[in-house]
């Protein structure tokens, strides 16, 4: 057992996981994330909780992770590279460790152009790649980067995770990429949200065949649909997504007040077939600020009661 | 080189604002190679400033020179009888120059006319874009022969990000993403090994971060 | 043709417009001039296949220099013609002395410089 968290014991378990994700307020008010908890608790295994996601100041993700496990939600901490360097990570790996965090999902983190503090310097000391590997290093080597020891019992047991885009070009490179990750010490990975299947098959059957899937947890992102209006931006808009037709059309086809009745259908079907896909250990839904619709999601895709191990 | 721009008109005339007699020196070293600060922009920006003051109806009085270089003590040295008789001396060269002249002259006041942007090369005509950051250990023979650090905007050495499209940087649509053009060179020289080693992490004390930096050799010196 | 133009017009000879400078517009208005305009060769026409064109990236330039200072652009411009039409240079000739006029004079040369 590398950190004893819930997702690494469901995980190793072979049972189909699932994962949520949760924003911290643009505040200090720790009810924002109680609330969100709520709607999460018992109904996912574990909770990312971002840092400073699309680069706009959050509360930490530190912080927001024990609130969040202060509800009884176990929390998947998310640490990007953008806004610290080694000094600064290794510090925060250590003090989350210490404060009970024992999954990290390690990011290079938005680009800060897109926030709201666009005049700010960034760091990315480490990238993605070398953060993972860093997490690993304290934890199985007992490790600063500086060669720093800490005594055995005393490293940070976390379950250490990653984010993969298997649509982002150039896509023949995607998987390479992935087995880099798994070099450089990943558990698990989460995907960017997924709406081609086809193209993730094909993604998955390359990660397959190259055996990488026997080596790490592959988590497939989902996002439920809330309109027409939120597909089409998804389909032109945002980088590195791939929303096919089909997915449109379907939307299309029902009345305006029925699209995010129908944008769950479309992600009820989608759990399904990536329930079949060799590799897929489980699901990671961002439901983003729309964490009241998990409970209903979970249940109708007959993921209920979560399992306990 | 380095590549430096014009500061806005604005700028600069709130920085002549109380001059009558200026003297605006140009450089003929890499800013008159990107036509930012040479004998020619020395002219212009001359010319525009005396408009603008003569609009205003205060006319001001500017000479104009441009010097091979102004990194180099030994260049600055002929403003020695000039440097005072000017209100203002304005440096068309990258900042290295207004630095070296104003501490040559400490009693000049010296003003920057451009802005120092970053050390690239020209594209096509009229347009320059950024090759190096100076990290004092280059690597680029590991990435195809393109710098990530310089070229990549989260400055990734295990890229890329998930966020390019089209070969663009999601940053801005104008930026080539770097680590598209070191994938496809490499994966078509074959050499898909060199990308899936994790590249370790930088040494950044041969960078700004190890402070100012000075190279010292003895051999040349006099 | 002897066709007549306005003697406001002082024309100064290049050998093509490639060769016009953005400091050549500027000094023409540090000399007086209340407006400058550049007559190249029609688009494409040009013998040296893109003068004319720098030139009117380099007087697009002088229009915003101007517009910096706060002067109304229009007092340079470009425009084509072919060498062959004397009556379209007469046009042009009279269409920007009018447009000048209505600007009124240089806002460089006070009227105290010009009594003077």
């Amino acid at each position: 057992m590398k950190s004893g968290s819930n997702l690494e014991k469901l995980l190793n378990a072979g049972e189909f996981v699932i994962t949520g994700e949760c924003g911290p307020p643009r505040s200090a008010d720790a009810s924002v994330v109680r609330e969100k908890a709520k709607y999460l608790k018992g109904y996912v295994d574990s909770v990312n909780v971002t840092d400073n996601q699309t680069s706009v100041v959050r509360m930490s993700s530190l912080a927001g992770s024990l609130i969040l496990q202060e509800e009884g939600v176990e929390a998947n901490m998310q640490m990007v590279c953008r806004d610290r360097n080694r000094i600064a990570i290794q510090s925060d790996v250590l003090g989350a460790t210490a404060l009970g965090i024992r999954n990290m999902l390690c990011l290079s983190g938005d680009h800060q152009k897109f926030g709201d503090h666009p005049e700010a310097k960034n760091v990315f000391d480490l990238d993605s790649i070398q953060l993972i590997q860093t997490v690993k290093m304290m934890r199985d080597e007992g490790k600063l980067i500086s060669g720093q020891e800490m005594a055995e019992g005393t490293e940070p047991r976390l379950f250490i995770g990653a984010a993969v885009n298997p649509f982002a070009d150039p896509f023949e490179y995607r998987v390479y990429r992935l087995a880099k990750k798994i070099a450089a010490g990943v558990d698990f990975v989460q995907t960017q949200c997924i709406y081609n299947m086809d193209k993730f098959k094909e993604y998955m059957k390359q990660a397959h065949d190259m055996g990488l899937t026997e080596k790490v947890h592959v988590l497939a992102g989902i996002t439920p649909m809330k309109s027409l209006g939120m597909a089409r931006y998804m389909q032109k808009s945002v980088p590195g997504m791939d929303v096919p037709d089909e997915i449109i059309n379907r939307l299309k086809g029902v009345e305006k007040g029925g699209q995010s009745k129908e944008g769950i259908n479309i992600l009820l079907d989608q759990i399904q077939i990536l329930k079949e896909i060799p590799g897929v250990a489980g699901v990671h839904l961002m439901a983003i600020e729309w964490e009241e619709r998990v409970p209903e999601i979970v249940e109708a895709a007959g993921l209920l009661p979560r399992p306990t191990v | 080189m380095i590549v430096g721009e014009r500061k806005p008109l604005d700028e600069i005339l709130e920085m002549v604002k109380d001059a009558k007699k200026i003297l605006i020196v140009g450089c003929k070293g890499c800013v008159t190679v990107c036509n930012a600060g040479g004998t020619k922009e020395v002219g212009i920006l001359a010319a525009t400033l005396r408009l603008a003051r003569l609009k205003e109806d205060n006319p001001i009085e500017i000479d104009e020179m441009t010097l091979e270089r102004q990194c180099d003590p030994e260049y600055i040295e002929i403003l020695e009888e000039r440097a005072a008789n000017y209100d203002i001396i304005l440096s068309m060269a990258c900042s290295i120059g207004p630095q070296y002249i104003s501490e040559k002259f400490p009693e000049a006041i010296v003003y920057p006319a451009l802005n120092t942007c970053f050390m690239g090369g020209a594209q096509e005509h009229g347009v320059w874009a950024e090759f190096c950051q100076a990290c004092g250990d280059c690597k680029i023979h590991l990435f195809g022969g393109y710098c990530p650090i310089a070229r990549c905007s989260k400055s990734l050495l295990n890229g890329p990000c998930g966020g390019s499209a089209d070969g663009k940087c999601e940053v801005d649509k104008e930026i080539d993403c770097v680590w598209h053009l070191i994938v496809n060179k490499l994966m078509k020289q074959g050499k898909l090994d060199q990308l899936t080693q994790v590249k370790p992490l930088k040494n950044w004390t041969t960078s700004r971060d190890g402070g100012p930096r000075k190279i010292v050799r003895e051999d040349l010196k006099i | 043709m002897r066709l007549q133009y306005s003697p406001n017009v002082k024309i100064i000879m290049v050998p093509c417009t490639g060769r016009v400078d953005i400091l050549h517009l500027l000094k023409a208005f540090e000399d007086g001039a209340d407006g400058v305009y550049v007559a190249g060769c029609m688009e494409g026409d040009c013998h040296y296949l893109t003068g004319n064109l720098k030139a009117r990236r380099r007087v697009e330039y002088v229009q915003k220099v101007l517009e910096s200072m706060g002067v109304e652009p229009e007092r340079v411009a470009m425009y084509n013609m072919s060498a062959a039409d004397g009556p379209r240079f007469v046009q042009v000739a009279e269409e920007f002395k009018s447009k000048i006029q209505e600007l009124g004079p240089s806002p460089f040369i006070k009227p105290k410089d010009q009594a003077a």
